[in-house]
């Protein structure tokens, strides 16, 4: 292995010698990718189709170029990219698991792509069935009955869920200001709680990972809206603790939000609602094989108990009394609407697909894998050479990924975290989340998920203490790390501080 | 980045600020630990000058390629100067942590709060 993973920076290899051009300066003026056949249909004014106010009044700049270079173009963006399809993925709490080649397929036939967002809900019936049984699956593997599909983001999902949460509150004439995050929260927590205008406070964090129930007890009063918490949370641990918290919170009369983040871990096993919590969010990329889109399309639906329901975005999926299915916009006390038309459908698909293909069984053989390898993994790398300079943050069993240590390796080593996440590049895998969760110093948070095999994780472990290793005997070889990709260390600070965010045409 | 150094003549808070005193002023900062499990700083948000801290509770932001945290006063106080110039280089609170990353200056509504601090061997020392 060694011996094929080069060192020293590598000159000429065939994507760092590739000039990187935008599709924008390979433009050639007049140059086609298309010729529109002769016209066959009558001939009318523009001005009759479109209003002249209406219409631009110089043309669009788009790039001129040919078919093939517009092939060669994309099909080198793709080369540069690390995807689940290229190497094995470890990024804790984003469960890159394999996106079935069979829900491509399903979501491309022509009833499911070619669907018009403004189908008559009576033409529109199979895919109206087809976003019930999703609600329907998601309502029971979360334990709540009441699912919306609205929201098109776990972020977003949050967000949908401090919305009602203000409104059941308001509801009651109570106005609360405040929501609690534990301090492994994802980021995504207390940016949706400022976004939804309230404010973040923090709640500690006990020895073995969960929430420090005291500190909770101590916050918990009738100012505070919410509760969010991620069960298992950031550090793989699942909290033991969730019927008393769930107490603590409905005590005050706050409701308890499910981050799904981390869902992977536990479908069919347990379920939010019987832990007590009243609004959970999906991230249908992360346990349901969405592939993650990079900013989209996505979905991140809501389940939520019966006291939330009245407040459901609308419309709503609904099967009606004759068996038919149809948008029931009949919700008086809505938060409204959440975005336009019903929601990415092409992901509604994929993930309906992946439940009905895996059932019951199968949903709860997946996540008991996805801990499984995680906990092989975690043992794997207890090995002599590694634990001493990675150990784990939390000497337990782990669920679906856990969260190792790089301060010792830094301290002794005199490399960093980034560093060993850089190295990993030149071997063909791509880093685990590093630097999440921030009360783990130089943390490196690992998810291999269900569908990676014994081979895989055995070389991962063994690219691991190669690494190690090598810093050993000359650290600098991690810290000017990677040398084989088609660029090395990127400036961040410069890309934060000066970033350059327009191409000029 | 700069070598790892704590000076003697600072007092230090646990949460790796430090604090130089003049008379009733105070200039703070964070110490070298502090920059270096940040890592490269982006940004420094600073506070108001006339902004009344509280020692122990956060009074400006920096974000570093990593996150974004806060900063912690290490005294009580009003803020009377802030360092400006980190607004276009806030590198300087990696490169000079003690020097011209300095963050703020404060005159102390309670001078004898200092005794609550650290000096360089107590805050060393907690280091490990």
């Amino acid at each position: 292995m060694s011996a094929t993973v080069p060192t020293q920076p590598v000159e000429g290899l065939p994507m760092q010698r590739d000039e990187i051009k935008t599709i924008y300066e390979r433009s050639v003026e007049g140059r086609r990718a298309f010729a529109a056949p002769p016209l066959d249909v009558p001939v009318k004014p523009l001005d009759e189709l479109i209003p002249a106010a209406l219409r631009r009044s110089t043309p669009a700049q788009l790039p001129q170029v040919s078919e093939p270079e517009i092939v060669r173009h994309y099909n080198r963006l793709s080369k540069r990219n690390f995807d689940l399809d290229t190497g094995f993925y470890p990024l804790g709490s984003c469960t890159m698991k394999h996106n079935p080649k069979l829900h491509e397929r399903v979501a491309g036939l022509p009833g499911n792509a070619r669907l018009h967002p403004l189908q008559d809900p009576a033409r529109a019936q199979g895919a109206l069935e087809l976003m019930h049984g999703l609600q329907e699956s998601l309502g029971e593997i979360a334990g709540m009955p009441h699912v919306s599909l609205q929201p098109s983001a776990g972020s977003h999902g949050e967000l949908a869920g401090l919305l009602l949460t203000r409104a059941y509150h308001e509801d009651r004439g109570e106005q609360r200001t405040k929501v609690l995050t534990p301090d492994t929260a994802h980021g995504t927590n207390p940016a949706t709680v400022t976004m939804a205008g309230y404010e973040v406070v923090k709640v500690g964090t006990n020895a073995d990972g969960g929430v420090d129930v005291d500190d909770l007890r101590a916050k918990a009063d009738d100012s505070v809206a919410c509760l969010m918490l991620t069960n298992p949370n950031t550090l793989g641990v699942f909290d033991p603790q969730i019927e008393e918290i769930a107490r603590i919170v409905h005590g005050v009369g706050a409701t308890l939000y499910y981050d799904g983040a981390n869902l992977n871990a536990i479908m069919g096993i347990t379920r939010p609602g019987d832990m007590g919590f009243d609004i959970v969010h999906f991230n249908l990329h992360k346990s349901f094989t969405q592939p993650h889109g990079g900013g989209g399309p996505g979905a991140g639906p809501i389940a939520v108990s019966d006291r939330i329901a009245p407040y459901l975005p609308r419309p709503q999926v609904v099967k009606r009394e004759d068996g038919t299915f149809d948008l029931e916009h009949d919700i008086p006390k809505s938060i409204g609407k959440l975005r336009g038309f019903q929601g990415n459908y092409g992901v509604f698909v994929r993930s309906y697909a992946y439940i009905r293909s895996l059932g019951a069984e199968g949903l709860r053989e997946a996540s008991e894998i996805a801990v499984l390898n995680a906990n092989y993994l975690l043992a794997l790398l207890r090995r002599a050479g590694v634990a001493e300079y990675l150990p784990a943050a939390f000497d337990r069993l782990c669920m679906h990924e856990f969260v190792l240590s790089g301060a010792p390796m830094k301290r002794d080593l005199g490399i960093r975290t980034l560093d060993l996440a850089k190295r990993l590049l030149d071997h063909g895998v791509h880093p685990p989340t590093v630097y999440f969760p921030l009360l783990v110093d130089e943390a490196l948070l690992l998810e291999p998920t269900e569908t990676e095999t014994k081979e895989t994780l055995d070389h991962f472990a063994d690219v691991i203490a190669e690494i190690l290793a090598e810093a050993k005997a000359d650290p600098e070889i991690a810290r000017n790390a990677p040398y084989t990709t088609p660029v090395r260390r990127l400036d961040e600070a410069g890309a934060a501080k000066k970033p350059v965010i327009r191409q000029p045409l | 980045m700069a070598d790892a150094s704590y000076p003697e003549d600072l007092l230090y808070h646990a949460e790796h600020d430090w604090a130089k005193i003049d008379g009733d002023v105070a200039t703070f900062g964070v110490t070298w630990f502090a920059q270096d499990s940040l890592g490269d700083v982006v940004f420094f948000d600073p506070p108001a000058v006339g902004a009344q801290v509280t020692a122990g509770e956060g009074y400006a932001e920096v974000e570093s390629v990593k996150a974004v945290s806060d900063v912690i006063a290490p005294l009580s106080g009003e803020i009377v100067e802030v360092n400006e110039a980190l607004k276009d280089t806030p590198e300087q609170i990696n490169d000079d942590p003690y020097g011209e990353g300095w963050m703020v200056k404060v005159k102390l509504s309670d001078p004898s709060q200092t005794e609550t601090l650290l000096s360089q061997a107590d805050y060393t020392a907690q280091l490990g």
